[in-house]
């Protein structure tokens, strides 16, 4: 039914997901989900409505707890891991509805995903000014330069709050937020909601361009839009009702008779 | 008004607007007679219309975003002409060393609620704990004055401290209720300990720096001074310290940390925010803020009682920063003057100032929802350009 995932030598396995289970009271969000995911990958995953995508997002990234199961990334066990902990190894992540802090500008927004590069200290803020400034203004050019990638007009309005911007360039933002910090793995949670046709696809072609800057940078993308899948992925997973149903490359899922009953509508 | 000529990166705008308020101010501490300070609030409030209506307030509020530098020591000059003005009015200087002190207590509180969210609805208790750390401290030890001060803001950041757990296992209103219980419980607590002397309070001994008494009066160049004078200095030092402290804060990865877990706890996590820690550190640094202020205030009034620092006291203290515009510092100072001094001036309104208070709140949160002077967008260095 499936064909194997695209391996290239079990080294190069980036993430490793085996019997991953949530409940929710009676619900099973997620059902002995067995993923794997090789580096530089794009894996979509799709399936209808509450079929367990973002709940495994959730999972994967700490804001929810597994019930069963095991996720390690880049050989490292972090099942039980916190968000904190999860975006330090190098996860980040977009949300389903954007989660952009609004009264703050562009450029803070990006700069709240850039938490693990920035000096934390208490001293370093307040007292050594200078050498704050140069942190700033070095985090301001790769901030400007990532927006560049996405639409350099909005690169030169980085101190404008986002809640005056439309969605497409929210979502720009919101990618820019979790790209900025050069994670290993990027969690797309529906990027096309709220937009167009021709907008999602121009937001996926500046994917496309980021991921080849940045080398071995491996994608998870849920979406609806078939369009996008096909165009994008190099593998995907179908889940419904928390399980997975099919796995392979756009076509063969496409193709797939259980696929088609539980998601495109066919009888 | 000649503000509005004032071209981009102009100070003239700022210098004219802080020029006016000031002339307002003191005129306003001048004038004795009731129809007077009517007609006057009524004339200021027109004044403020007016130039709003034509656009003046733009160039002024331009003026201070570019700048600020010069501004904000322009700002501390027309407090030194204020003080200068009433250089012998004890009653006058006490009442701005009172803004002061509020100011300083309001931006600790701007710290916790302004910008990390987290409602402290016992400002008036941590201000209360500073003023009886001087009064203990200044009567029983010879603990120099200017260290009692740091010890006093300690001391409200420790005990504070104590109330961590509870409002760190609670979220919004849930641990709005833990402060208000405690404000409720440290006044009664203070009413029933003799050691402190109950109902009736403490005593508190005049500051002394370097053998210098602060509650006498002095002369220069045969001009007789108030000794509300040094507590005026002090009080202003202290401000201008608090007020770069926020600013920092604010314009620092940590103002923006404090920001991010305001606004979206659950984004914050997932990049990786430490939630607690910061939670925490605006907490304490609030709370000592508020503790400095307080205990400088116990020395200015020389008598601390537990009726001085109730939950309604801390109301007036969360209402200055709604009415001023939460997260800006110079709203905090525009509000104090405005909730200090107004029903000081007004006595008709003394018996009805928590109605005043409840009702400009309430106008803010409707008509204004952003307080007097909304908080811009974060700029970590005014002016700078990539």
């Amino acid at each position: 039914m499936t064909l194997e995932p695209t391996r290239r030598g079990a080294s190069s396995s980036v993430l490793n997901v085996q019997g991953l289970t949530r409940r929710f009271g009676g619900v099973v969000a997620l059902d002995h989900l067995d993923l794997e995911l090789a580096q530089g990958e794009i894996l979509g995953l799709i399936g209808p409505n509450g079929s367990g995508k973002t709940t495994f997002f959730n999972v994967l990234t700490g804001l929810y707890t597994a019930d069963s199961g095991s996720i390690r990334f880049g050989g490292t066990e972090i099942t039980q891991a916190s968000p904190q902990a999860i975006y330090h190894a190098g996860i980040s992540r977009t949300f389903q509805r954007s989660r952009l802090s609004l009264p703050l500008s562009i450029f803070d927004n990006i700069m709240i995903g850039n938490h693990k590069r920035l000096n934390q200290k208490l001293w370093f803020n307040l007292v050594r000014r200078d050498a704050f400034r140069a942190e700033f203004a070095a985090s301001f050019s790769q901030a400007q330069a990532l927006v560049e990638v996405f639409d350099p007009p909005l690169a030169g309005r980085m101190f404008e709050p986002i809640a005056g911007l439309p969605m497409i360039d929210r979502r720009r933002i919101e990618i820019c937020r979790a790209l900025i910090s050069e994670p290993k793995l990027l969690l797309l949670d529906e990027p096309s909601a709220g937009m167009t046709h021709e907008e999602t696809a121009k937001l996926m072609d500046d994917i496309l361009v980021v991921r080849q800057r940045l080398t071995g940078l491996t994608i998870i993308i849920v979406e609806h839009e078939m369009g996008v899948i096909e165009r994008i992925t190099d593998r995907c997973i179908v889940l419904n009702f928390g399980r997975k149903i099919s796995e392979g490359i756009f076509a063969e899922i496409a193709a797939d008779r259980q696929v088609q009953e539980a998601y495109l509508g066919l009888q | 008004m000649a503000a509005a000529n004032g071209g981009a990166g102009s100070v003239l705008p700022g210098v004219t607007a802080i020029a006016l308020a000031t002339a307002f101010l003191i005129v306003l501490l001048r004038v004795e007679n009731q129809t007077a300070i009517i007609s006057l609030l009524a004339f200021g409030l027109a004044a403020v219309a007016v130039a709003n209506w034509f656009g003046w307030l733009a160039p002024v509020t331009r003026s201070f975003a570019e700048r600020e530098n010069a501004l904000d020591a322009f700002a501390v000059v027309a407090a030194l002409v204020v003080a200068a003005v009433f250089h012998e009015d004890h009653f006058v200087l006490l009442l701005v060393c009172t803004v002061l002190l509020y100011i300083v207590a309001t931006l600790g509180l701007n710290i916790q609620f302004g910008y990390a969210g987290v409602l402290n609805f016992a400002g008036a208790s941590f201000f209360g704990i500073g003023a009886y750390t001087a009064a203990v401290l200044n009567e029983h030890t010879a603990i120099p004055h200017l260290l009692v001060l740091l010890i006093g803001g300690v001391m409200a950041a420790l005990i504070g401290s104590l109330l961590l757990l509870p409002v760190l296992r609670t979220r919004g209103h849930y641990a709005a209720v833990v402060t208000i219980a405690f404000a409720l419980l440290f006044k009664t607590f203070l009413e029933v300990n003799d050691v402190l002397g109950g109902p009736q309070g403490l005593q508190v001994r005049s500051m002394k720096i370097l053998g210098w008494s602060f509650n006498d009066n002095f002369q220069i160049g045969g001009v007789k001074l108030s000794f509300y004078i040094s507590y005026f200095l002090v009080s202003l030092i202290i401000l201008v310290l608090a007020f770069v402290l926020v600013r920092r804060i604010e314009r620092s990865w940590v103002g923006l940390n404090l920001d991010a877990l305001r606004l979206d706890e659950t984004a914050a996590c997932c990049f990786g925010l430490d939630i607690v820690r910061w939670k925490v550190t605006a907490f304490l640094l609030g709370n000592f803020l508020i503790g400095i202020a307080g205990t400088l205030f116990g020395m200015v009034g020389g008598f601390v009682q537990p009726n001085n620092y109730t939950f309604a006291d801390s109301l007036i203290l969360v209402s200055i920063l709604l009415l001023g515009g939460i997260g800006n510092p110079w709203g905090v100072v525009v509000a104090t003057v405005i909730v200090v001094i107004v029903p000081e001036k007004l006595q008709a309104i003394q018996e009805y100032r928590f109605l005043l208070y409840a009702a400009l709140v309430m106008a803010v949160l409707l008509f204004r929802s952003e307080g007097l002077l909304p908080r811009p967008v974060r700029r970590y260095f005014p002016g700078w350009r990539p």
